[in-house]
């Protein structure tokens, strides 16, 4: 159990002659949580997108739980896993995205049950069940019979938590989750995954919101240009950026 | 004029409708099986299936069913294979249809934000499973009404296969006048039977579409 729960391991990923990462690397440990912050376009979103292969990286690898992850090992070098043996692999990490995406043809349970059927074959009963109590964990079951049109933006992404939730993840994934919402709405949201935080769960978050990342993550990235620029514990980085980058950006971010 | 004569009229154009209603039915199943179909191959990524396919749009959508007909019919007897006007009725209007509804489908699936399949695909669907619980039951409530609208046009459009001699209404019809010359009043009788066919399947249509206004 020595080894950690992800490892990023030099992450290239260019779009046409785009380089959008230049050689991430970085490691999460299990029930740690780490933010990743830093200007639009900096890469951050791709990064994320990379670790449960929604993007395929150019190069570099994914590691869950010491297992490589989308890909496997072919005559000494690695290719791309099948669809579906990655869907089996990404069934094992929730993902939060901006746009929230719940299925609008799908009420709130089932938004959430459904993966728990189609995905790991539980009986209608046990995923109900499941998606009960995870719609009661983000505050949502007295909305569990609406659709996704009757429900506001705040409570939309609460129950995409729920549905990722539902997963059983080993690491939970959050896209810019409050980027989307209205003012009003983000503090519901952040509730939410404050309290995922602290039971304990392993999280990737990539965000705009420093003063959360501060209160909840225990390891901050800072990327800019496809890159690490800094990294640290968040009281560190937030209280004395090293690089002027860093500085530069948490002042325009705090100033507002 | 004797209700009499109606009646005596009405009983060959009915037994004709029996034909329209089965000719609508069978080459509409046929048009969604290729439209949809075809739709999703679109969605592949080989170019060469691409230009296939809208080939095959292109040329079924750009000449008339009749002229489609004739081709299928006469060509294929002239070519040795001889085939009775009710099959030839159903693939012409079939292969039509077809050419119509993928361009349908194919705008359906488009209106699809990408993030649903990318949704999908997180929670650990594999690419198939996505199609089917989650792009698909929302491709269908957005084609619905044109498809609606698509199966109403060729309901009355099988008029047109009265040219190749299958016996719907229009050819019933036809060979009614040359043998009692009540001109008007067949044509008059004809229409109204259509008329039958299509209120109900409008009005079915209109009830599709109110129903998916739950979350649209």
């Amino acid at each position: 159990m020595s080894q950690p729960l992800l490892q990023v391991e030099d992450l290239y990923k260019s779009f046409g002659s785009l380089e959008v990462l230049t050689g991430v690397s970085t490691t999460l440990e299990r029930g740690h949580k780490t933010a990743v912050i830093g200007p639009s376009g900096c890469g951050k979103s791709t990064m994320l997108r990379c670790i449960n292969y929604m993007e395929t990286p150019s190069s570099g690898h994914i590691y869950l739980d010491g297992e490589l992850f989308g890909e496997k090992r072919v005559n000494g070098t690695t290719a791309r896993m099948t669809e579906k043996e990655l869907a089996q692999q990404r069934a094992h990490i929730g993902m939060v995205f901006q746009g929230f995406y719940l299925w609008p043809h799908l009420n709130a349970r089932d938004n959430v049950a459904i993966a728990p059927m189609k995905v790991r074959g539980m009986s209608d009963a046990e995923a109900y069940e499941l998606a009960d109590a995870m719609l009661a964990k983000v505050h949502m079951s007295h909305k569990a019979e609406e659709f996704p049109e009757r429900l506001s933006g705040g409570q939309q992404q609460r129950v995409a938590i729920a549905r990722a939730l539902a997963q059983e993840p080993k690491l939970m994934l959050f896209d810019e989750p409050t980027s989307a919402l209205d003012p009003e709405l983000v503090g519901e949201v952040l509730k939410v995954i404050h309290e995922l935080a602290e039971e304990g769960r392993s999280m990737v978050l990539v965000t705009h919101e420093i003063r959360f990342a501060r209160d909840v993550a225990d390891w901050v990235i800072f990327m800019g240009d496809g890159g690490i620029i800094e990294e640290g514990a968040p009281e560190e980085l937030i209280a004395k950026p090293q690089h002027d980058r860093t500085r530069a950006f948490l002042r325009q971010i705090l100033e507002h | 004029m004797g209700f009499e004569k109606i009646l005596n009229l009405g009983g060959p154009l009915l037994l004709g409708a029996v034909t329209t209603v089965e000719i609508t039915l069978v080459s509409l199943l046929l048009a969604i099986v290729i439209g949809l179909g075809l739709a999703l191959l679109k969605l592949s990524r080989f170019k060469l299936l691409h230009w296939v396919i809208d080939i095959y749009v292109e040329v079924f959508r750009g000449t008339p069913v009749l002229a489609q007909l004739f081709i299928i019919y006469f060509g294929l007897a002239y070519m040795g294979f001889k085939v009775s006007a009710f099959p030839a009725a159903i693939i012409g209007l079939g292969l039509n249809g077809g050419a119509v509804l993928t361009e349908v489908f194919r705008a359906g699936l488009g209106a699809i934000h990408h993030g649903q399949r990318e949704a999908a695909l997180a929670v650990g669907m594999t690419p198939w499973s996505s199609l089917r619980y989650i792009i698909l039951p929302q491709t269908w409530r957005i084609t619905l009404p044109p498809l609606g609208n698509y199966a109403i046009a060729l309901l009355k459009d099988t008029a047109v296969v009265s040219a190749i001699a299958a016996p719907e209404i229009m050819f019933y019809a036809r060979n009614l006048v040359t043998s009692t010359f009540e001109t008007t009043l067949i044509y008059v009788l004809a229409a109204a039977l259509y008329f039958c066919l299509s209120f109900p399947l409008a009005r079915l249509v209109e009830r599709f579409e109110k129903r998916q206004s739950a979350w649209q």
